[in-house]
């Protein structure tokens, strides 16, 4: 069986972001990258069952511009097989990128695609819905659990009010949530190694994909700040102010 | 054209959210004049669509009851909405993780974008959407002609709900739904509480690693009791096993603004704070007085928690 794995590049998720002074956009120049968290959990899965025999190729992909590589390499270092980079300086819509996995996966014929339930960048949470719309597959998003079994995916998926069990015919799409995984560390050996794995470059056009802009980003701004408030002495002092300071308690 | 909002429910009742979400669909009606549509699908489903009806502000609820709905599953509620889209210029849904779940599919079958988690209408095709775990608000806007989004509840007070109702049901036939979309439903392990839902609940208290157990959530189980507070947590208390996911409060979990946030034992990481910082007051109990939770709380006291926790259940 192949997965495919889709990962992104993103700012660290440590880091704080700041909003540039002409509210275009987020300061990224000299800020630290790296790969999606949620990206980061979907290749771990993928390798796990490649582990286990289930799976025998792991392919990632992103979509992005050169600096992305890197974050194929870590996948790569990570026990991933092969990488595909869909070179842009755009920045890609969600149903674009939607498109460019569905072209993809047309050539690669995955049996299972697995992606992050959400990039830490957009928050968009999009994607792999809309691929699998796109791909007429079957989908799991938010899953805490995958087990292949019988030509099936049974992923249990983290929803609102608990867990829920859904099973899916192949080929499908999964999302992953925080915890599917702990990914494991990439050994320098292994980060060597990767230099070596297969990376192929393609550019949106010649997978026949026009790369529209459905939502324009007209403005960014700093959230409102808080007050800063203040520190009691105690307990008592706490309960006092709550009642007949800030009245939210009787 | 016309709104649709998407009722979330679970069969039997309405959750609340849908009131937030056609708040927002009333924004977008004021400055666009049309009228308000709200979609209940599902199964055996009549007594939400009788709930439905009570909502201020809307034209019409229109019920689809069939069991190819009745856990609805993202193919199957993708499928429905695309074959009533035509009529529609916004379609909205809450950002729970139904909504999440098959608005993108709806959106990407429309060949439109999906906007996600608004928190304002600015006008007919311009809302703000909070990006970077909300450290930054990006207002976007649509060229498409239908847009489709998810509603973050919390930004939205949830429209009254009438008693006297004259709006109408209306059955919607589906006769060409798709029932074999290699999806199948096995079982739903839901958490049941007698406690307030957490993302419409007046007060929260959540615990974090500094709860060092599960056992230890005891201690916030009695001023929650005394207070009428839902019960949330941080990652790493669910991470740890303390408490069950659906308590997670966070960028990635549920986003919460009651009147009282109570943090106890939770650093503050971003992540967290992106699910709270909307809270009208925040508490924070700690016992690290550089703990970056006091940055964002109305309130904090340096103390070790299992100090604290026995004597504010006293006070109360
Ligand atoms: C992609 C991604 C998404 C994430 N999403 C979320 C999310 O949605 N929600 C979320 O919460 N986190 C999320 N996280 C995790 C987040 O980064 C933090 O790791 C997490 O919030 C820390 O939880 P905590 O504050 O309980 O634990 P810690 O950071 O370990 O803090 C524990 C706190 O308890 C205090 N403490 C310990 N003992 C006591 C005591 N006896 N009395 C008083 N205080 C005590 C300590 O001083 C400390 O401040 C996410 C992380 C990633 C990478
Ligand atoms: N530019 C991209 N390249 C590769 N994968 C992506 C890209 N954008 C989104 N994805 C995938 O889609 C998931 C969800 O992203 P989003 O819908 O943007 O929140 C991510 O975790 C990735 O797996």
């Amino acid at each position: 069986m192949k997965i495919l794995v889709a990962v992104k590049r993103v700012i660290d998720y440590n880091v704080k972001v700041r909003v540039k002074a002409d509210l275009t956009d987020v300061e990224l120049a000299n800020t630290k990258m790296g790969l999606n968290p949620f990206c980061e959990i979907a290749v771990e899965e993928a390798i796990r069952l490649k582990e286990k025999g289930v799976a025998t190729e792991v392919v990632v992909v992103s979509i992005g511009n050169k600096a992305s590589q890197e974050q194929l390499r870590t996948a790569l270092a990570l026990g991933a097989d092969r990488g595909i980079l869909i070179e842009t300086e755009q920045v890609v819509d969600s149903l674009s990128v939607a498109k460019l996995l569905q072209a993809v996966v047309l050539e690669e014929k995955p049996e299972l695609v697995i992606l992050g339930k959400q990039s830490i960048d957009s928050d968009n949470g999009q994607t792999g819905q809309m691929l699998a719309a796109l791909a007429g597959m079957p989908q799991a998003t938010f899953a805490s659990e995958l087990t292949i079994a019988d030509g099936q995916a049974i992923v249990v998926r983290e929803v609102d009010g608990g867990l829920q069990t859904l099973e899916l015919n192949l080929p499908a799409v999964v999302t992953t949530d925080l915890r599917l995984n702990e990914p494991r560390y990439a050994s320098l050996p292994n980060i060597m190694k990767a230099k070596r794995k297969p990376l192929d470059v393609k550019t949106p056009e010649a997978l026949g994909v026009d790369l529209k802009c459905y939502l324009k980003v007209i403005k960014v701004e700093p959230p409102t700040e808080r007050q800063s408030g203040i520190v009691v002495e105690s307990i008592g002092e706490l309960v006092t102010k709550l009642k007949n300071e800030a009245k939210v308690i009787g | 054209m016309t709104i649709l909002v998407i009722a979330e429910h679970d069969n039997v009742e309405l959750k609340p959210v849908t009131l937030n979400v056609i708040q927002a669909a009333t924004e977008v009606a004021k400055v666009t004049g049309k009228e308000i549509e709200v979609l209940v699908a599902g199964f055996d489903c009549r007594a939400v669509a009788d709930q439905a009806v009570k909502a201020n502000g809307i034209g019409k609820v229109l019920l689809v009851d069939d069991e190819a709905y009745s856990s609805q599953l993202a193919e199957s509620m993708s499928s429905l909405i695309i074959k009533i889209a035509a009529k529609y210029s916004h379609i909205l849904a809450p950002a729970s993780t139904s909504g999440k779940n098959f608005m993108p599919r709806v959106a990407a079958l429309l060949d439109v974008a999906q906007i996600s988690e608004i928190i304002s209408v600015e006008s007919e095709n311009t809302f703000k959407r909070p990006i970077y775990a909300g450290n930054a608000i990006a207002t976007v806007q649509s060229g498409d002609t239908k847009k489709v989004m998810t509603v973050r509840g919390t930004a939205f007070n949830p429209v009254d709900s009438n008693e006297h109702s004259i709006v109408e049901i209306v059955g919607v036939e589906t006769p060409d739904v798709e029932k074999n979309t290699g999806s199948r439903h096995v079982a739903d392990e839901l958490v049941s509480t007698d406690r307030p839902e957490l993302t419409s609940a007046r007060v929260v208290i959540s615990g974090g690693r500094g709860m060092a157990n599960g056992d230890n959530f005891k201690l916030l189980d009695g001023i929650a009791d005394k207070l009428g507070a839902a019960v949330g947590a941080s990652r790493a208390a669910v991470d740890a096993g303390f408490v069950s996911n659906d308590m997670q409060v966070g960028q990635t979990g549920k986003i919460v603004a009651p009147e009282l946030y109570i943090a106890v034992g939770i650093s503050g990481a971003i992540q967290h704070l992106a699910g709270m910082k909307d809270s009208k007051v925040i508490v924070a109990i700690n016992k690290d007085e550089d703990a970056p939770i006091f940055s964002v709380a109305d309130y904090g006291v340096v103390i070790d928690l299992f100090e604290a926790l026995p004597l504010f259940e006293q006070e109360l």
